[in-house]
């Protein structure tokens, strides 16, 4: 079987100006909205404290949010969870209430409306816990984009690790801008997710530099526009087919992993399709302006005594 | 070319066994099972006790399928749960006839039913995360201001008892939050004052000042002293908290250090968390009272008369009833220490106790007025008193004194606990929690375990037809890949969590792209003319730079993850980076071992199964030309 029959190049540079624009319009979109939204942070984040429980028959939120209510507790949230007779509740952070207290309170009055309810889970943060968690997730992120940057810079050139960079923390911005229009839940699992699509479309971008490299070697009489559009069209296949793969794994986890791995699953699925994206139409476009050339990457003298027409000069690895 | 020497193949052999070896754990699954523990520092779970509760088990008609004895505690494996309820019963039954006060631990818990050679060679299945098992997780921060406070109280007063001592006069010592400021009129005393400080305070630094007419002495704590002080505050109140645990019969319970001022309490299995709370937040409270003299006390004491007014009855350990005084001299709040050591005069065992300066008034003007008297030292708890020691006060005592005589080397270390365990150091606050049911643990186990298999099936049998007989070696490659990943956390013990699992799908994902990149670098050279011999070599050889670049800048994700993770974040980084390095083994050394070994030998090589190998020039005739598939 082969899917991609490519007869020649796709000039995939030739619109890159065009799609430059749609990122960047991307990019504004999801920054607007995690300044107006924000993000929806989880209770590891914010403080508070969560409990999950589960009712034999299909629940009545409206009548747990009642009961809730009736404690007098402020800015409680109710919602189904996963299925119709699992509930979540969330409940802020209290001063001068202990959480045992808060969450002993909400259970003893859910089992007064309703005796065949059971705790399935709770969770609590304090405070101080969720600014460090927040303080270390940019902490990592910070250290992630750093060691790329170190890493490229030394495998390729500065220009190579300023673009994949800039590409990858695009899928990132978007990731997040997704994350707030959607309002969708924003936990410590997300945030893992988020940093491993940095690491995996950095993987993308890698594969296709690392093509561009040995094309400059390669073909001495491509520019460079052809050289990008060369590497990018040869692993086109290659691209298609992993991402394919990954995204398999990941669909299975939405799929089969229930509520907890939802939201982990789908910002890895978002991060997926835009890896692609990025890398293929972004991060070789970024190179292209800052100006790549052949001479950046083959410094030795010894290597220009090879046949200038000999395709595979240079080519060794 | 694509022939590997016979090392390579054994290395590959050998490698494969033992994380078969050690992933075969997993598989045996969990029995139900008792587990006996100490429940007293003084109770030691030996061969006598085993042998009790064989006989326990014995005279209930109970089988188990294994008794064994380590690390100071027994376990016996069950067939079913009804037959570990019934020995659990029989055995506390057995072991603890006061139920009020056990003297051993018995809980239940799960027990690996992997065969006792596995367990010998270390095989132990992977360790499950809360997440996966159910239990309760507790962080907790220690307030260590507030110990450093205490201390700098303490201080304060041992401070101003040396100064009277000396005969140096002062203007007034005041603790100003952790500093203790002295003022005196002269420049003199002064120098006097912080002479005394340097030779007597080791863990204190002064600094003095002058205001107008006045000098003013500050003395602060070390940085080095007050990391001590925080360590032993630390420590002191994971002892507490371990004694508290072992009275709610947690199996295995884990606690730990995090960070300076944290402490991480997980307790596999609990359901009961307001209980759980509760006993964690307990206060204990230690007090000193005078032991009631008298011939009615006396009468009391052997239960032959009632107990005289104004006092109460207690029980020492070994059931010795003393009659106290209700009035209370001094509680744990001011005791600040307690250590075992050796008398230096007659080398008797003894436990030195230092109590803050209010602690040591009190103390001097108690023991001066009732010097020959004996004081008893009580412990509360779940408001249940008990006399740990009731001595007899020999002399007018201070700030530091002692309690010697007939007391062996373990007594006193056990009596230094106690006094210690009374109270925490320092307040404590729970800052994280977390309560997982055990229906939700099952569920969590069964859902990961679908999202790796189902995820795994689809992409073996897309890479097996598109690849053909190369896609079936990145299937094998990449169920090595699982199985290297598994042993290896089962090797390093590692927990592992849903997020784990998640990662241990992502990881599968990410794994085939090493495959994908050789099988499309083969298919290019193909393409390209290459004779299928050097294709295969060409591929592996340079889809190599490729796989070990991007594997790096993911890594270096992983490394970051695991540097400034915490909780979930940690748990998914750690199989990620694990993933990643199995991953190279498999995918690029493991599958070019499976084609090497199949096409390697075969001089005159013609096709190689690899699906279709298209080619522009011959577009019309797509498929037919030069490769055929196996």
């Amino acid at each position: 079987m082969e899917f991609f029959k490519i007869r020649r190049d796709i000039p995939f540079m030739r619109h890159a100006l065009i799609f430059n624009v749609i990122s960047f319009a991307t990019f504004a979109l999801a920054v607007f909205f995690l300044f107006s939204r924000g993000l929806h942070l989880s209770v590891e984040f914010t403080g508070g404290t969560l409990m999950e429980v589960n009712y034999a028959q299909a629940a009545d939120v409206g009548k747990v949010r009642a009961t809730v209510a009736g404690l007098g507790m402020n800015d409680v949230q109710v919602q189904n969870f996963g299925n119709s007779r699992d509930v979540m509740i969330r409940l802020p952070a209290q001063k001068g209430v202990s959480t045992a207290q808060q969450s002993d309170a909400v259970m003893a009055a859910l089992k007064a409306a309703n005796s065949d309810v059971t705790l399935r889970r709770t969770e609590f943060v304090g405070p101080q816990v969720g600014e460090e968690l927040a303080q270390d997730g940019l902490k990592a992120l910070a250290m992630v984009v750093l060691g790329i940057m170190v890493y490229l810079a030394f495998r390729f050139e500065w220009k190579y690790a300023v673009a994949a960079i800039i590409a990858n923390l695009h899928d990132v911005v978007i990731i997040l801008g997704f994350f707030a229009f959607f309002q969708w839940e924003f936990s410590l699992a997300v945030l893992a997710a988020v940093l491993a699509v940095l690491g995996y479309s950095v993987n993308e971008s890698v594969v296709i530099f690392d093509r561009i490299r040995e094309n400059f070697r390669r073909y001495r009489k491509m520019n460079t526009e052809e050289i990008i559009n060369n590497a990018i069209t040869s692993t086109i296949s290659r691209t298609i087919i992993t991402h394919g793969s990954t995204e398999v794994m990941v669909l299975s986890m939405l799929l089969f992993g229930g509520p907890t791995l939802f939201y982990f699953a789908l910002a890895l699925t978002i991060g997926i399709l835009f890896g692609i994206y990025s890398s293929v139409f972004v991060a070789a476009a970024i190179a292209m302006w800052l100006g790549i050339k052949r001479e950046d990457l083959i410094k030795s003298g010894a290597k220009k005594d090879e046949d200038p027409n000999d395709p595979n000069a240079g080519a060794t690895v | 070319m694509n022939r590997y020497p016979a090392w390579k193949y054994v290395l590959i052999v050998v490698v494969l066994l033992i994380a078969a070896l050690y992933t075969l754990p997993n598989f045996f699954g969990e029995a139900p099972a008792v587990q006996v523990s100490s429940g007293k520092s003084t109770v030691k779970v030996d061969t006598s006790t085993l042998a009790k509760v064989e006989q326990a088990l014995k005279s209930a008609g109970i089988t188990a399928d294994g008794i064994t004895l380590e690390a100071g505690s027994i376990k016996a494996r069950f067939g079913d749960t009804d037959t570990q309820l019934k020995a659990k019963d029989a055995v506390q039954k057995a072991l603890s006839p006061d139920a009020s006060d056990p003297a051993y631990i018995v809980a239940l818990n799960l027990l690996s039913r992997s065969p006792a050679w596995l367990a010998a060679l270390h095989a132990n299945p992977m360790y499950l995360g809360l997440d996966l098992r159910g239990g309760v997780h507790f962080m907790l921060q220690v307030d260590m201001q507030a110990a450093l406070t205490k201390r700098a109280e303490s201080l304060a007063g041992d401070l101003r008892l040396a100064l009277r001592e000396k005969n140096i006069r002062h203007g007034g010592i005041a603790r100003n939050g952790q500093a203790i400021e002295i003022r005196f009129r002269d420049s003199e005393t002064l120098t006097l004052a912080r002479g005394l400080v340097q030779d007597q305070m080791p863990d204190l630094q002064t600094v003095d000042t002058a205001e107008g007419t006045e000098y003013k002495l500050t003395a602060t704590i070390r940085p080095e002293a007050a990391r001590r002080i925080q360590d032993q505050a630390l420590k002191q109140n994971m002892v507490t908290l371990h004694n508290r645990i072992n009275e709610l019969g947690v199996a295995e319970p884990v606690i730990q250090q995090q960070g300076t001022d944290r402490i991480v309490v997980q307790l596999p299995g609990v359901q009961d968390t307001a209980k759980a709370k509760d006993i964690l937040g307990r206060t204990a409270t230690l007090e000193m009272r005078l032991v009631e003299d008298g011939a009615e006390a006396r009468a009391a004491e052997n239960n032959t008369g009632p107990v005289p007014f104004g006092a109460e009855r207690f029980f020492e350990r070994n059931g010795q009833a003393v009659i106290v005084k209700k009035q209370v001299i001094l509680t744990g709040e001011n005791l600040t220490d307690a250590q075992p050591g050796f008398d230096s005069q007659n080398q008797q065992p003894k436990v030195d106790l230092t109590v803050d300066a209010k602690g040591g008034r009190i103390m001097r003007d108690t023991s001066r007025e009732n010097l020959k008297k004996r004081m008893a030292i009580l412990l509360f708890e779940k408001g249940k008193g008990e006399v740990l020691t009731a001595p007899v006060i020999q002399g007018e005592l201070g700030n530091r004194f002692q309690i010697s005589g007939s007391m062996s080397v373990n007594e006193a270390s056990d009596l230094a606990l106690l006094l210690r365990a009374g109270s925490l150091a320092a307040p404590m606050d729970i800052i994280e929690e977390r309560t997982i049911g055990p229906t939700l643990g099952a569920e969590n186990i069964t859902k990961g375990f679908h999202s790796v298999s189902w995820g795994f099936l689809v992409i073996v049998a897309f890479m097996a037809i598109y690849y053909m007989l190369f896609g079936l070696i990145s299937g094998v490659a990449l169920a090595v890949n699982l199985l290297l990943l598994v042993a290896v956390l089962s090797m390093l013990q590692a927990t592992l969590t849903l997020p784990g699992m998640a990662a241990m799908a992502l990881a599968l994902g990410m794994a085939i792209d090493s495959n994908v990149l050789i099988n499309e670098r083969v298919r290019e050279e193909l393409r390209g003319g290459a004779s299928p011999q050097a294709a295969i070599h060409a591929g592996y050889e340079r889809a190599w730079a490729t796989i070990l670049d991007s594997n790096t800048s993911t890594l270096i994700v992983g490394l970051a993850l695991l540097a400034f993770g915490s909780g979930p974040v940690r748990g998914f980084a750690v199989v990620h980076c694990i993933g990643i390095l199995t991953s190279m083994f498999s995918a690029v050394f493991f599958s070019r071992g499976l084609v090497n070994l199949w096409y390697g030998r075969q001089k005159k090589l013609k096709t190689v199964s690899i699906g279709t190998v298209w080619r522009p020039a011959a577009a019309g005739t797509a498929g037919a030309s030069g490769v055929a598939t196996k």
